[in-house]
């Protein structure tokens, strides 16, 4: 048989015989490379300049726009998600203005954090006096129920220990101190703002924890069925029974109030900590309220150590001390580390363990929304396949949007993070197994090399915090905005990330996006898909 | 109920009928654990030369301090958005224990090659000091190695307040002025100090200058370069805006160079006029100049005045709570509000001195509040006591006056809209007007129920 021109060219090009015109058909014969060919998830990153190497971004010593806040600001938020608890920094009053103006740009809300405002015998002399006062003025003026305070890098480098100075405000004032102090110790040159939410979340668990502070008696202060039971608060009694303890990491308040929602439909008692879902997110007052009613009830944090088990999100906490783990040792308290529950299997793996641990089915409103995004993702298929995202944000968001994206056949290009954990790319990997080796990921990394990066990746979009803005502007791509901060919209606190309706706004947004700059780019503006 | 510490009370006054103006404390760290709405003394350098676009603005110390000053100012610059970078030595453990100079040292030779600016800032912070990194060597040595000048600015946190840092950054400014050649001045001219470009307000009052013949050599800090900084000292005139951060600048300025200063606000429409009148009448050698600034205040007024009386009409007797940084641009805003019908019940600032708050009194009317340094649980209080339907402020106060329901109008160095010159006070009534005038308030708790 004479061969044609196209089958010598195929032969030529796949070392297939002539006789095999696609490499489809070629499957099964032993000697032909392209038998091998498989339709395959794996995007080749385009060439760049210099086509040998990975993208590069050169090494700089310095930081240049971060991708991280400071550590105190982390636990500034974890205590505000505490009721009736007051945050208060141990350093200058710059700090403390700083983090409020930072996180009253994306809640919209008021954002007290006390200061001890030092000067400059204080960072000679040590800022005991300071403390005292602060303390002092700060019970008088907010009555609080509880004060979280933080260090700083100034109260750190001077070598402010916080439990001497505790103990030194309790022999000179303590008839005064109406309310209990946690410390943490958050100095901003050791990790970012989520190591500080974490130290946070531990130093309560750790000094207002107890193994006795839960009855089985019938209400439960922060559980299920109601939201205006948990605003009643400290005289409720705990209920042992079916009690889990959730630690969600920075989430937005939306996915509290969602959080809060599945725990009840499981039928679980539980305390959420934090729970900023009402103090940063709340209503109109007809009365200021010098702290926003809302939060996690100490009692409720008091019976974290007589709970059955912990749930921590954050796969990256794997090989840290948490109050998870801090639980686990002290009271036995198992602890279970999830991954955030973004996009589907990671949200199964929530609802799975939460359907072990109350013995409960999936509840029928879960398994619904589970269906309604499968069968959404099906309808959009075609408009997100293939399509190049850069993922930046905390670790283990960056690590549940990457998860999400490739379930829904986006190719992740670059996953970056400010954080440093050295668990990232692990961890992150672990829960993308179809990532593409080739896409980056990138820890302690800044968004000067984000938009390095970014002009030879091509994304089609950029999901992150609003900081990702400039960058998709320079490449005039759509920037889905979620995490924090969120300052350049409204309702940047109300993003909702987890659980099955989670992912289904994430991948609506996502999906509209990218049918938006089709629609936009188009010559004849089509308005049917 | 809020009660005012103790501590406070020297700090506020109500302005009584007929009595003289009370003796209000001021100037002095703020109370620890009174939550001040102030921030401290890096802050205070930070803005005031944020501006500078096509310089390097590197602040030496952990993360966090560069994080939340990363492109937070809406001043505009007409070309280099260098200055709308967070650069950071980001100093970890080991550069505390071991010290950050090397890395300071790094970090700067590798931005300048990389950016190649005119000159180069060092904010220190908190622990800079602390740990004993010797800046100003540093900066000697770049300096010498990149031909450029390396500034560090002492603005650790701790060490004073945010007017600490304004004198902090003046200070870096001055070692530049002088450094450039004069050559080409025009002989009416001036600078402009403590006017930052926010929204593009430089570009406007500029504008008003050229169009009285009046040559503006350098405004220090809006869209400025460095190069204008250095011939500064050429300018036959300083008009200081922002006068709690730039005085000290003017001054300095008028010992070496014999360059004299004058006040000026260029907000509402009195003390705009009143700002070019100022220069006019110091060029009293060209009569024209005068001529033409009141050709321009009547052309400028006209063509606003009608629209403004529109937004009388519906703002009348309504009433404002202001709390801005600094005083000189509270009394701007009595005076715009009052052109537009409406009371100041409520006034005060960070960062006030005695005569600046004799002043306010003598200004305010009966009954008013005045408060220096305060807090948000007693703007709260005010607000409440005032019933009050408008707060003028920033950031941190705009939830104070949303969560009781009141209209709230940024004036704070992230405005968008230009609030200077003439257009700006139009800016400003339209803002107002729209803060008071939305529907949105019958269904806050606090108008909901008085209906």
């Amino acid at each position: 048989m004479l061969k044609t021109d196209i089958q010598e060219l195929v032969e030529e090009t796949t070392g297939c015989p002539a006789t095999c015109v696609s490499p489809v058909v070629c499957q099964g014969l032993a000697n032909c490379p392209a038998a091998a060919f498989r339709p395959s998830p794996v995007i080749l990153i385009p060439p760049t300049e210099n086509a040998d190497d990975e993208p590069q971004s050169k090494n700089f010593t310095s930081t240049r726009n971060a991708c991280k806040l400071c550590t105190p600001l982390g636990a500034c938020l974890v205590f505000r998600g505490v009721e009736g608890c007051i945050p208060f920094l141990h350093g200058s009053q710059g700090c403390s203005t700083y983090i409020r103006r930072y996180l009253i740009s994306h809640f919209r809300e008021p954002m007290d954090i006390a200061s001890s405002n030092f000067h400059e015998e204080s960072a000679i002399f040590g800022g005991s006096s300071n403390f005292q006062q602060g303390v002092l003025n700060v019970l008088r003026q907010y009555e609080p129920q509880l004060i979280g305070a933080a260090t700083t890098c100034l109260a750190e480098t001077i070598g402010e220990d916080m439990p001497s100075l505790l103990r030194d405000l309790h022999e000179k004032h303590g008839d005064r101190i109406t309310a209990p102090i946690v410390t943490v110790s958050t100095a901003s040159y050791r990790g970012t703002h989520m190591d500080g939410f974490h130290a946070a979340v531990k130093a309560l668990v750790e000094q207002l924890g107890t193994s006795s502070a839960c009855s089985s008696g019938r209400e439960s202060a922060h559980s299920s069925n109601s939201e205006s039971q948990s605003r009643l608060t400290s005289a409720a009694t705990i209920q042992c029974e079916k009690r889990v303890n959730l630690f969600p990491g920075m989430v937005s308040t939306a996915d509290l109030r969602h959080l809060k929602e599945i725990l009840a439909d499981f039928g679980l008692n539980y305390t959420l900590l934090p729970d900023y879902s009402e103090t940063m997110d709340g209503e109109t007052w007809l009365q200021y309220e010098k702290l926003q009613t809302g939060g996690t009830p100490l009692n409720a944090i008091a019976a974290t150590g007589s709970a059955k088990a912990s749930i921590e999100f954050g796969r990256t906490l794997a090989s840290t001390e948490t109050a998870g783990t801090s639980l686990q040792k002290k009271f036995n308290v198992v602890r279970h580390l999830l991954g955030l529950p973004i996009g589907i299997r990671e949200s199964d793996a929530f609802f799975a363990l939460l359907a072990g641990l109350s013995g409960q089915e999936i509840p029928v409103k879960s398994q619904r929304e589970r269906g309604r995004l499968v069968d959404s993702l099906i309808d959009g298929h075609k408009y997100v396949f293939e399509k190049r995202a850069i993922v930046y944000g905390e670790e283990d968001l960056v690590i549940g949007l990457t998860s999400f994206l490739c379930e829904i056949g986006v190719t992740p290009v670059l996953c970056a993070t400010g954080g440093h954990s050295k668990q990232f790319e692990k961890a992150l990997r672990e829960a993308s197994p179809s990532l593409p080796a080739e896409s980056l990921v990138k820890e302690r990394f800044d968004f000067a090399e984000i938009a390095e990066l970014a002009l030879s990746l091509k994304p089609d979009f950029l999901i992150g915090s609003s900081k990702g803005y400039r960058t998709a502007r320079e490449l005039k791509v759509p920037l889905i905005r979620v995490g924090f901060p969120i300052h350049d919209r409204i309702g940047g606190q109300r993003v909702l990330h987890l659980g099955y309706r989670g992912a289904q706004e994430l991948y609506d947004r996502i999906v509209n996006a990218l049918l938006e700059v089709k629609q936009e780019t188009s010559t004849v503006g089509y308005a049917y898909l | 109920m809020i009660e005012l510490l103790p501590e406070r009370q020297p700090q506020v006054v109500r302005k009584a009928d007929g009595a003289p103006a009370a003796d209000m404390a001021c100037g002095k760290a703020s109370t620890a654990g009174s939550v001040s709405q102030r921030a401290c003394v890096f802050c205070g350098s930070r803005v005031v030369l944020y501006p500078i676009a096509d310089a390097l603005h590197i602040v030496h110390g952990p993360i966090g301090c560069a994080a939340y000053t990363w492109d937070i100012r809406g001043a505009l610059s007409s070309g280099s958005q260098l200055h709308r970078n967070s650069f950071s030595t980001d100093l970890q453990e080991m550069d505390v224990i071991f010290g950050g100079e090397k890395k300071l040292e790094a970090t700067l030779l590798e931005l300048i090659a990389h950016h190649q600016p005119k000159a180069a800032f060092i904010y220190s912070t908190c622990i800079v000091g602390l740990i004993g990194d010797d800046v100003s060597a540093v900066c000697k040595r770049v300096s010498a190695k990149t031909g450029i000048p390396v500034l560090g600015v002492h603005s650790e946190g701790f060490k004073g307040t945010k007017k600490d840092g304004y004198r902090a950054a003046c200070e870096a400014v001055y070692t530049l002025v002088g450094t450039g050649d004069t050559a080409g001045i025009a002989p009416h001219s001036i600078n402009i100090l403590g006017e930052f470009n926010l929204a593009g307000e430089t570009w406007i009052l500029r504008d008003y200058y050229k169009r009285l013949g009046i040559e503006v050599v350098a405004c220090i800090t809006g869209d400025s370069r460095i190069d204008d900084i250095r011939r500064a000292h050429g300018a036959k005139l300083n008009l200081v805006q922002c006068s709690g951060s730039m005085t000290s600048l003017a001054k300095m300025m008028e010992r070496d160079y014999g360059i004299p200063f004058k006040r000026v606000s260029y907000f509402g429409i009195e003390d705009m006029s009143a700002a070019l009148y100022e220069a006019a009448k110091y060029f009293s050698d060209d009569p024209t100049i005068m001529h033409r600034a009141q050709q321009l205040v009547r052309e400028e007024v006209a063509a606003i005045y009608p629209e403004l009386q529109r937004y009388k009409q519906k703002l009348v007797g309504k009433k404002a709570a202001i709390y801005v940084g600094g005083a000189f641009k509270a009394f701007s805003l009595m005076r715009a509000l009052r052109l537009i019908g409406m009371e100041t019940a409520i006034v005060g600032s960070q960062t006030g001195d005695k005569e600046d708050y004799k002043q306010l009194q003598e200004m305010a009317d009966p009954g008013t509040i005045i408060v220096d340094d305060s807090n948000p649980l007693e703007l709260a209080k005010f607000c409440l006591e005032k019933d009050v339907d408008l707060f003028i402020g920033g950031v941190k106060e705009r939830p104070i006056a949303h969560k009781l329901g009141i209209g709230f109008c940024d004036h704070n160095h992230e405005r968008k809209e230009p609030l200077a010159g003439y257009i700006g006070m139009l800016n400003f009534a339209k803002e107002v007007y729209a803060s008071v005038a939305s529907p949105v308030w019958q269904f806050a708790p606090r108008r909901a129920r008085s209906k």
